[in-house]
């Protein structure tokens, strides 16, 4: 009746689970008991739950990608002191099912519920602004997309209260991920949280390529789009290529797993090999997916904070595309070591440094915008700058295990973890808080705080060369990853500035916790009246902050690059037009609902519940096919409302 | 609440990017000092910084070479970086401004050039050295290779030797300045056999025979470990590589033959069986032909698979 | 010209974009990119058809199990039915509702034949020891074949509700745009089972 599911799924008997998971539960009864408290559930619902504004869906992307960090960092900070503990002799406080759960829970949760959030919640934000158009293509299909990556972040964080999570790293490659070596839930969690996660990201990335190439303002060619656009193109391009395969992937080990097929597996002629091409023919250009935006991110942030255009544009757009294509041809190079052959390995190490050129290029075009402009030290332009100089580094390393004998001798070691966390958090990580910083105003109306904002970078970059110089180090003296108890006392030292490494880290985002907590405090004193507190140069800074529902009550007339630079030099932005009345998509609550019985499904899928999960399934088609039913979905805003909006806006800029 | 974290300072510096004063407390500073040094005296040579055999010390040289190559570059990138960022702060009076300069062709050229040159420069030592450090190559040398054979098991590694008729677990006792032929599978699931200071890491997979050559110069022990995760007991699936004089490994050879016990089925099936920090063993005589068998025991192998349950892999091992 | 304009010599004067694109392109280019999607994940299973196809376990291969006269049958019955919807996308374009109708009940037929066919296959397969869990091959031909047959029956599915729409709603835009994005999927579908057949049947029965 209840499949596999006992009462021996809850860690009763394992007080780090079993405390973390009852801390968590306060937690949110907490927060829960607090809305309920002060009457905010009505506004929740109509206002951001059912919403589907890319705005407030964007928000909240991101809102998930940051609470979904302190988790994966608190898995960070329970491995680098596990590994500073656990030498020698000791086997330190995580025994190895534990230490093996943390550290494949923690690659998971970063890279598919904090890195990929942020970056699509970027992009869902700032993309239709910046195209100058009221929304996506798909509105109601964004709301689904968000609320079934939020499922696939509910089924993970599930997997600590209820069952366990996969111990097999957070590529969890067969046959190691099979039945017959994982026997319990753990990779079952993995493969279905993110199974209809991906889902969402593919739905996503569907809506925002048809926005970008089908919805932009009148005007506005290709080579008039900003650049972040163009890298959001890019990425977007990416997912619709790279998740479908993943999700292929992951199908195939469902089978093996609930079916007994034999894809993977040892006998009957599974193929391992073949999970792991397929994997990495995802997970590539998934690297992309995320670090293409982070680009994006910095080309804006470089051109405002120094007062000059973006230096090289067109071969920051050519740069971008090349990116594009070249991320599908470098896959082995994630397993140079399982034999292929120097002819295979070469071809695909000389591909892997191609890559670096147009990466290379954009360096350099960076550089060139700060270049007799005018910079100002920002917050956003710290991040930017401290991206640049880790990047470089982090992008040398990986241009070093791209030749196969040296990758023969440091991959799987703490020198790949280096590497990858080295453009991870130089790139990615570091373009989402410039991007956070720099978009904050626009999305709520009032700045963050500078001076936390510059303390929370210097603890970042700072903390991150302390956590992972060390690791470097210790990868070249053959330290493999993963390690639940360290064999080599001469490894101590290095690891124990690791460790420090993390901690200052964990100061960094108390530092962002506190910014937020002083900036809400101090808003009216930080208040954006003009929708332009950077004098920047792209058409999202021409509304108010935060943008009306409808985003821009005429669309622009865009002739130029940087549009709203030019409206600002010919005085256009402040010119007052008529207005009609504007029609915008009703909210509606089919991305909860779907989102709700995804998880469902899940988690009968998890603990084969199977008529269950085929009832949640079932109703997921109903509810699709009710919301297909239903017609009047738009709403309709006055032109006299439209008037009184502008006007407050008008007023402050002229 | 807690206090700005410059609010109070003992030290004012000048950093490099603001006129401004940049506070910093003394203890941050002091701190930082402290992990360099230690960092930087921690810093041993070990692994691959240590290369005890001819494949390790080129696969480190080619390291440094190509690391001091794409230093040329990228030093010089970062200095930049922040010298223009310092240079033209708004605040610097006596820096040029060219508001409107976003588009030099010059500049590009040599924007795409100097990356696309050292790409090409490092693309051909990519091509060169996998083909020279191929780890299926035999390596140059007048004594005849060493053939060891070696298994991953749960949690350790079962060393074969099918031309001495013997065998080994967690321990791999070779001959110094002699080449080793391995092949190598897995009888559980991927790892990876890794020894650092002798060179190359390659995969283990079951029903698959990947191919090492290695050989260490001088006599020594050299750590070896499994660098591909594989379950709980992966952090103690280490051996240690004994390289002797010559004299000495035959030595060992006939000791081997001449006490411990046989590595017969019964007995290859107890090593399948689960278990970590396994202490070095050793076995008098085993199949020549067990690693064949080992590879083929899988549904490729007509016989078995005709029998309707093909090779089963090994014990299930229960969560936890 | 601004500055910014004049910095990149050598721009063409570039045609004018006249702004976003009408709803019909909008959801039809968007539905034709979420199909390419859906042809990228069946190419992973292709990829590992092809990976896999000769590990056969010691069990049957496809050259013992494939009867190519049934797999020609259902063939034709998914290609006619592929000219049937487009014939009744035709008419529903042109108002037409009694032959949309019609056309959709002869797709609707054709397709269900396909189907019943091929479940046919499967049934006798299992039955005869060659499931999915027999062999890789087996697991990749029955995840791969099974997949389009899944598709092709949530599309059987999707025609049913579409002509309750028509016959409730009539022929909308709204309705038509649907009717299109069903098309788009149907004719899809038959891409897909091209390269099935190809790759599957014809080249595994050698």
């Amino acid at each position: 009746m209840l499949g596999r599911l006992t009462w021996d799924a809850i860690p009763f008997n394992e007080p780090i689970p079993l405390v973390t998971s009852a801390v968590l539960g306060i937690i949110i009864l907490a927060v829960f008991g607090l809305i309920t408290l002060k009457g905010w559930w009505r506004y929740l619902w109509d206002e951001w739950l059912t919403s589907v504004d890319h705005k407030r869906i964007g928000a909240m992307y991101v809102l998930l990608g940051l609470i979904m960090l302190l988790r994966g960092f608190s898995d960070a900070i329970m491995m680098r002191s596990q590994q500073a503990i656990a030498i020698g002799a000791s086997q330190g406080y995580l025994p190895p099912d534990h230490y093996d759960q943390i550290f494949s829970a923690h690659g998971t949760i970063m890279i598919f519920f904090v890195a990929m959030p942020l970056v699509v919640g970027m992009m869902n934000f700032v993309v239709p602004l910046q195209l100058g158009v009221r929304d996506v293509a798909f509105p109601v299909l964004n709301s689904v997309s968000f609320w079934l990556t939020a499922s696939g972040a509910l089924l993970i964080n599930a997997s600590l209260v209820i069952g366990n999570f996969a111990r097999t790293g957070w590529m969890n490659y067969p046959p190691l991920s099979e039945l017959a070596f994982s026997p319990d839930v753990g990779v079952d969690y993995y493969l279905w949280s993110l199974q209809i996660s991906g889902v969402g990201t593919l739905l996503a990335g569907i809506n925002m390529v048809t926005t970008i190439l089908k919805l932009r303002a009148p005007g506005m060619t290709y080579f008039r789009m900003p650049v972040f656009c163009w890298t959001a193109l890019a990425s977007n391009m990416l997912i619709i290529a790279a998740f479908p395969v993943l999700t292929a992937t992951f199908l195939m080990l469902l089978l093996d797993r609930n079916l007994g097929m034999h894809f993977f597996t040892n006998d009957a002629g599974g193929s391992a090999m073949m999970y792991v091409n397929l994997f990495w023919i995802w997970g590539h250009p998934e690297v992309y997916i995320l670090v293409l935006p982070a680009f994006g991110v910095f080309s804006e942030v470089v051109a405002t904070f120094s007062g000059k255009a973006l230096f090289g544009y067109r071969s920051m757009v050519l740069a971008t595309l090349a990116i594009c294509v070249l991320s599908f041809t470098v896959w082995l190079h994630h397993f140079f070591t399982m034999g292929a052959g120097a002819d295979v390995n070469a071809f695909f190490g000389i591909m892997s440094m191609i890559i670096a050129v147009p990466t290379g290029v954009k360096i350099f075009n960076w550089l060139f915008t700060m270049f007799h402009g005018r910079v100002v030290f920002e917050p956003p332009m710290l991040w930017s700058i401290g991206f640049m100089v880790t990047f470089v580094i982090g992008g040398m390393t990986g241009v070093l295990l791209a030749v196969p004998p040296v990758d023969f001798v440091v991959h799987n070691t703490v020198f790949l973890v280096a590497h990858f966390h080295n453009v991870i958090i130089g790139g990615v990580l570091f373009g989402m808080m410039a991007g956070y910083n720099y978009w904050f105003p626009k999305v709520f109306g009032f700045t963050l705080d500078a001076r936390w904002g510059k303390a929370s970078f210097w603890c970042w970059f700072l903390g991150f060369y302390l956590a992972f110089v060390p690791l470097y180090l210790l990868g070249l003296m053959g330290m493999p990853r993963r390690l639940q108890h360290i064999p080599d006392p001469t490894w101590e030292p290095l690891l124990w500035v690791a460790e420090l490494g993390s901690v200052v880290i964990f100061i960094g985002i108390l530092c962002q916790a506190a910014q937020l907590y002083v900036s809400i405090r101090t808003r009216v004193s930080r208040r954006d009246r003009t929708g332009d507190p950077w004098n920047a140069r792209t058409l999202e800074w021409s509304t108010a902050s935060p943008p009306p529902p409808y985003n821009f009550a005429v669309m622009p007339n865009v002739e130029t690059i940087d549009a709203f630079w030019e409206m600002k030099e010919t005085g256009q932005h402040a010119a007052r037009q008529t207005y009609e009345p504007i029609e915008v998509p009703r909210n509606t609550p089919m991305g909860l609902i779907t989102a709700f019985f995804a998880v469902i499904i899940g988690f009968c899928g998890i603990w084969h519940i199977w008529w269950l999960a085929v009832l949640g399934l079932l109703a997921v088609v109903v509810t699709a096919a009710i919301f297909g039913w239903s017609e009047h979905r738009e709403s309709e805003i006055s032109a006299a409302e439209i008037s009184r909006i502008e006007d407050a806006r008008l007023r402050a800029v002229g | 609440m807690q206090k700005m974290p410059y609010a109070s300072s003992r030290i004012l510096c000048r950093g490099p990017r603001g006129a401004r004063l940049r506070p910093w407390p003394e203890g941050a500073l002091r701190c930082l000092a402290a992990c360099a040094a230690v960092s930087v005296a921690s810093c041993r040579q070990a692994g691959v910084m240590d290369p005890q055999g001819p494949i390790a010390a080129a696969e480190w040289l080619l390291m440094i070479n190509a690391t001091e190559i794409m230093l040329v570059v990228v030093v010089p990138v970062i200095l930049m970086t922040l010298w223009v960022a310092w240079w033209y702060r708004a605040s610097n009076p006596r820096a040029g401004r060219s508001l409107e300069w976003s588009y030099q062709g010059g500049v590009e050229f040599v924007t795409w050039s100097i990356p696309a040159l050292v790409v090409i420069l490092l693309g051909g030592v990519a091509w060169i050295g996998s083909h020279q450090l191929d780890p299926r190559a035999p390596l140059p040398s007048d004594k005849k290779p060493v053939r060891v054979d070696v298994v991953s098991l749960d949690w350790k590694w079962l060393f074969i030797y099918p031309d001495q008729r013997i065998a080994a677990v967690n321990q791999l006792i070779i001959p110094a300045a002699t080449p080793v032929t391995f092949r190598l599978t897995s009888g559980t699931v991927m790892n990876a056999f890794f020894v650092p200071q002798l060179g190359s890491q390659i995969y283990t997979m079951t029903g698959m025979t990947t191919r090492l050559n290695l050989l260490a110069d001088k006599p020594g022990d050299y750590t070896g470990f499994s660098s591909n995760f594989s379950g709980d007991g992966f952090s103690d699936m280490r051996f240690v590589v004994s390289a002797v004089p010559a004299g000495d490994f035959d030595d060992w050879v006939a000791k081997v033959r001449g006490s411990g016990s046989p590595l017969d089925d019964p007995g290859y099936g107890e090593l399948t069986r689960p278990s970590s920090a396994v202490p070095p063993t050793t076995y008098r005589s085993v199949d020549p032909a067990l690693f064949e068998r080992i590879v083929d025991q899988t549904a490729q192998n007509p016989e078995k698979a005709r029998a309707g349950n093909a090779w089963c892999p090994p014990t299930t091992r229960v969560g936890g | 010209m601004t500055a910014i304009d004049a910095a990149q010599p050598g721009l063409a004067p570039e045609q004018e974009y006249a702004g976003p694109s009408s709803t019909r392109t909008v959801v039809g280019y968007g539905f034709w990119i979420f199909l390419l999607s859906d042809i990228i994940m069946f190419s992973g299973l292709f990829a590992a058809y092809a990976v896999l196809w000769a590990n056969t376990a010691g069990g049957p291969t496809g050259g013992e199990l494939f009867d190519l006269r049934s797999v020609f049958i259902e063939t034709a019955c998914l290609l006619v039915s592929s000219y049937t919807c487009g014939l009744g996308a035709l008419f529903a374009e042109r108002q037409h509702r009694e032959r949309f109708y019609i056309f959709s009940v002869l797709t609707f037929i054709l397709g269900g034949a396909f189907l019943f066919i091929e479940i046919t296959e499967f049934a006798n397969m299992i039955g005869k020891g060659a499931g999915p869990s027999r062999s890789a091959f087996l697991s990749a031909f029955f995840t791969l074949v099974g997949m389009h047959g899944a598709h092709v029956t949530s599309g059987l599915l999707w025609q049913v509700y579409m002509v309750a729409q028509v016959a409730a709603k009539g022929l909308r835009p709204h309705v038509l745009r649907r009717l299109l994005c069903f098309s788009l999927f149907w004719h899809a579908l038959d891409i897909i089972w091209v390269g099935v057949f190809t790759m599957v049947y014809l080249m595994g029965a050698r």
